[in-house]
């Protein structure tokens, strides 16, 4: 079995490439090495991933991943949990390589992965889903009592006898279900259970009783791999923690408890490739008033958000996943309706809830979800830009496919769309381009105001510089902008006025050029620092 | 076809990592893909115009398969031009009515909906509008009525589904009951027979030889083909089905159009109503049934995609005249009805079985499913 050692022992060839690794002795941890990854790789059309990513896990430890959105979590999750397979790199599974063909064979492997969406199903009941397809049974038949008897027996391990295994899990509040999504990992005998960011769906009493079980389980020699994006959680409950950042390792096994946050800050977004932004107007903006909206509330996604936009101006919202952003983005479109609060355009309120509304008054928007919300992938590139917009070349109903073929591809020059051929299916471009199609979509007609969520997610670097400028240069030409996204330098280095979002409210809103990166992102994620921990 | 041949990674025999992936830098890989995208290769599965009529073309040759195998067996029958040309003239007959719903069917199906009540709503129509106190208003009343009953059932379907929320297969299964149920209410469970020499007439009558009756599917197609291909209506019933959130976010009235589907379908039973009363000179509670299922299957086997968002009104129309065609090889062999519905069932999974195994995803499939755990 192998012996504890420095990750960057193993590390690979293409240093130069990364940010060193910093290395820290985990002196509180013995137990021996579950899980090691080298040099792993995933690609997808038009995105790395992972690119080169170690990660070593020991038996009895938690084990912290840390990282930003789109640093390559999730994909390393899916990975170990075998929904995807790397394109390189080892994968070292209790000192033998291994790669999971598919979910089972990982959960048969002994290695379980709850996921922030609990994959349970709601109409069976607590036992029917710890042992959902590894059912006990004799002849065919499940042995129910004995199920009963062995998810009991699990739930009493994890602290909550007090759970029948009958209750259908739809009764169970979020806290139960997670348990319950817990009782399943242990009865695949997991020895390796990866959280990703469990305590999101928990109320902060629950939070703890989560720690309690954990640490029972880590007692037990079982290795936690455990996301969060709250730091004094993995204060708290981690033993060591590996920073991620643009698919790959720039920090391993530093100790969670001591390392300060500031170096744990700057691993995670140490640049490594700088972002070319186009350069502000010299004078500000002082265009007239154009969005203004006003105590926009929905309960549980953000509540009383007032902001306004100019004619003209970028104006960035920062703020993680689940802050509230990208509802209250859809919501001051009308694709949900407000519960309180009012949304004007030029002074004119607009219907609550009516996205034909907010599109007449001159709204356009590029939704977070490029491939499930803005684009019928099948259909030729043409007729995407036109989605919005090809009523207004029709005459008596009858389209004019000439007209929008040549206006798109006038559209497409403008965007350097590659490749220029407006009848080519969507699904064919890359991520980038893809885009670029659903941006040009608002630049045909009179956009006034452009709502941008998550402008440049799964867009390579080169069509990032690209889309920043088609964005300053909309604003240029007097389109006021508002944007979403989850990598600060890109809210810092684009827009011109920049509000900060947490837990559903603005906590903070300022000129970008008065903010730097550390500070917004501790106003992002590490408010819960002041709160909590004594750390 | 280059694509159909197995890529180097996609190799099962390697357990191992595929180490034979160099890294790639991102703006490589999209160039990678720029590249591949402008050879057009993809075009042959996946293009836009280029597909449909693609897949078009392989139902003519299951076409063209049928009449051979009918010349096969009857050389004598189709030795004669004369027996041939009426056979044809049979066949688009035989298809006319079953077509003029499927075209509706397709428009429903490609909006990303099904409407199970198509049987049941030409039913109600043709009851309706052979009830006495229609009668006496003539043809015109008549013919009003039928599309009139159509458009309103399908309009129910529509805000049922589109405002109520219901399930399309729930809210028109209801339909397909009730409306049932109403058919035989109006009718008192009596075949009610039509005096119009006018209605009688259009199912008796040619024209420049040829049945009006095909003239109605032939304008009914054409009108469908137009109001998919060179509409707005057209272009919001794809964005509609194929995304139905894409089209909500770029200021699609979702609803309202899911609803306006709905009432076409109607519309074309209206129509399909009066082409039925005509044929039979009479209309009952029971007429037209499992309409629905021939619409629906004919649709499929067409290429139109049953989530949605794609389908073709000419590979509807072909996949009529496909099962009528089975029909007429099996009435001029002499073959039982039991037969022909197996055989058509055989050809609807085979349909639905090439539209959706793609040869790619088949391979993908296989080399997904194999065990690579290393010892």
């Amino acid at each position: 079995m192998a012996q504890p050692e420095e990750i960057a022992a193993t590390g690979p060839a293409d240093a130069g490439t990364q940010a060193p690794l910093v290395e820290a002795p985990a002196d509180t941890v013995a137990g021996e090495v579950v899980l090691r990854l080298t040099d792993l790789v995933k690609t997808f059309p038009g995105v790395r991933a992972l690119d080169g990513v170690q990660l070593e896990v020991r038996a009895g430890e938690v084990h912290c991943l840390l990282g930003q959105n789109g640093a390559g979590k999730s994909t390393l999750i899916k990975v170990l949990a075998g929904v995807h397979q790397p394109d390189s790199g080892q994968v070292e599974w209790r000192g033998e390589p291994i790669t999971f063909a598919n979910p089972q064979a990982a959960m048969r492997a002994g290695i379980a992965t709850i996921y922030q969406e609990l994959d349970l199903v709601d109409d069976l009941s607590v036992g029917e889903n710890a042992f959902l397809g590894h059912e006990p049974r004799r002849m065919g038949f499940v042995r129910r009592g004995h199920m009963a008897r062995r998810t009991r027996q699990i739930l009493g391990r994890l602290g909550h006898g007090e759970i029948p295994p009958g209750r259908m899990v739809r009764a169970l509040p979020a806290a139960g279900k997670q348990i319950v999504s817990m009782a399943r990992a242990l009865s695949h005998e997991a020895r390796l259970i990866i959280m990703d960011e469990p305590s999101a769906v928990l109320a902060h009493d629950e939070v703890g009783n989560l720690f309690r079980i954990i640490r029972e389980l880590t007692a037990q020699g079982i290795a936690v791999i455990y996301i969060s994006h709250r730091l004094e959680e993995i204060r708290e409950i981690g033993d060591r923690v590996t920073v991620l950042k643009d698919g790959r390792t720039t920090a391993a096994n530093l100790p969670a408890r001591d390392t300060p946050t500031r170096d744990l800050v700057s691993r995670m977004t140490g640049r490594s490739i700088e972002y070319v932004f186009p350069e502000r107007p010299a004078a500000g903006p002082a265009g007239a008033e154009l969005l203004q909206v006003d105590g926009l509330t929905r309960s549980g996604e953000f509540a009383d958000v007032s902001l306004d936009v100019r004619a003209g101006e970028i104006v960035g919202i920062a703020g993680l996943v689940g802050s509230g952003r990208s509802e209250l983005l859809e919501t001051i479109y009308g694709a949900r309706p407000a519960e309180a609060g009012t949304v004007r355009m030029a002074g004119k309120a607009l219907r609550a809830g009516s996205v034909g509304a907010a599109v007449r008054a001159g709204m356009g928007m590029a939704p977070e979800e490029r491939k499930s919300q803005a684009l019928l992938l099948g259909e030729p590139i043409y007729r995407n830009v036109t989605l919005a917009t090809f009523g207004r070349y029709a005459r008596f109903g009858f389209t004019n496919a000439g007209a929008e073929e040549a206006e798109a591809d006038r559209i497409a020059e403008s965007l350097e769309l590659r490749p220029r051929d407006v009848r080519r299916p969507v699904r064919t471009l890359s991520g980038g381009n893809q885009q670029k199609v659903v941006v040009g979509r608002w630049l045909l007609g009179d956009t006034k105001l452009l709502l941008l969520d998550e402008p440049t997610r799964g867009v390579d670097i080169g069509a990032r510089a690209e889309l920043y400028q088609v964005i300053r240069g909309l604003a240029a030409r007097g389109v006021g902008v508002l944007l979403v996204s989850s990598e600060v330098p890109e809210v810092l280095g684009l827009a011109d006025r920049v509000l900060v979002m947490r837990e559903g409210r603005v906590i903070r809103e300022a000129p970008a050029g008065e903010l730097d990166e550390n500070t917004v992102l501790d106003l992002v994620m590490a408010g819960s620092l002041m709160e909590g921990a004594p750390a | 076809m280059s694509d159909a041949t197995p890529t180097p990674t996609a190799t099962p025999e390697r357990p191992q990592l595929p180490a034979q992936s160099p890294p790639v830098d991102p703006a490589e890989t999209a160039v990678a893909g720029d590249k591949a995208a402008s050879t057009g290769k993809l075009s042959w599965w996946r293009g836009d115009g280029g597909e449909g009529a693609k897949r078009n073309l392989g139902l003519i040759g299951v076409l063209a398969a049928l009449i051979a195998v009918g010349a096969i067996t009857k050389p004598d029958l189709y030795g004669d031009p004369t027996w041939v040309w009426n056979n044809v003239l049979a066949i688009l007959q035989l298809a006319s009515v079953v077509g003029v719903v499927t075209v509706g069917m397709t428009f429903v199906i490609i909006g990303g909906g099904i409407d199970l009540s198509v049987g049941a709503i030409v039913a109600l129509a043709g009851v309706w509008c052979t009830t006495v106190a229609t009668q006496s208003y003539g043809a015109g009343g008549m013919i009003f009525a039928a599309i009139a009953v159509g458009i309103c059932v399908g309009l129910v379907n529509g805000v049922l589904i589109s405002y109520g929320r219901l399930v399309p297969f729930i809210a028109t299964l209801a339909m397909l009951v009730a409306a049932r149920g109403l058919a035989a209410q109006i009718s008192n469970k009596q075949t009610q027979v039509s005096t119009s020499t006018v209605i009688n007439d259009i199912a008796a009558r040619k024209v420049l030889g040829i049945p009006i009756l095909v003239y109605i599917l032939g304008a009914v197609v054409l009108a469908g083909w137009v109001l998919l291909n060179r509409t707005t209506f057209g272009r919001r019933t794809i964005a509609v089905g194929g995304n139905p959130e894409a089209a909500r976010l770029a200021g699609i009235n979702v609803r309202r159009h899911t609803m306006l589907l709905y009432a076409l379908s109607g519309l074309c039973c209206g129509i399909a109503a009066i082409m039925l009363t005509s044929q039979a000179t009479s209309a009952q509670a029971a007429m037209a049934n499992l309409y629905e299922l021939d619409a629906i299957a004919a649709a499929i086997i067409g290429g139109t995609l049953l989530s949605g968002g794609r389908g073709t009104i000419v590979g509807s129309l072909l996949g009529v005249i496909i099962f009528a065609t089975i029909t007429n090889l099996f009435a001029i062999n002499g073959l039982s009805i039991e037969a022909q519905n197996m055989v058509k069932g055989g050809i609807i999974v085979a349909a639905v079985l090439v539209q959706q195994f793609q040869f790619k995803s088949f391979t993908r499939l296989l080399a997904r499913n194999r065990l690579t755990t290393t010892p």
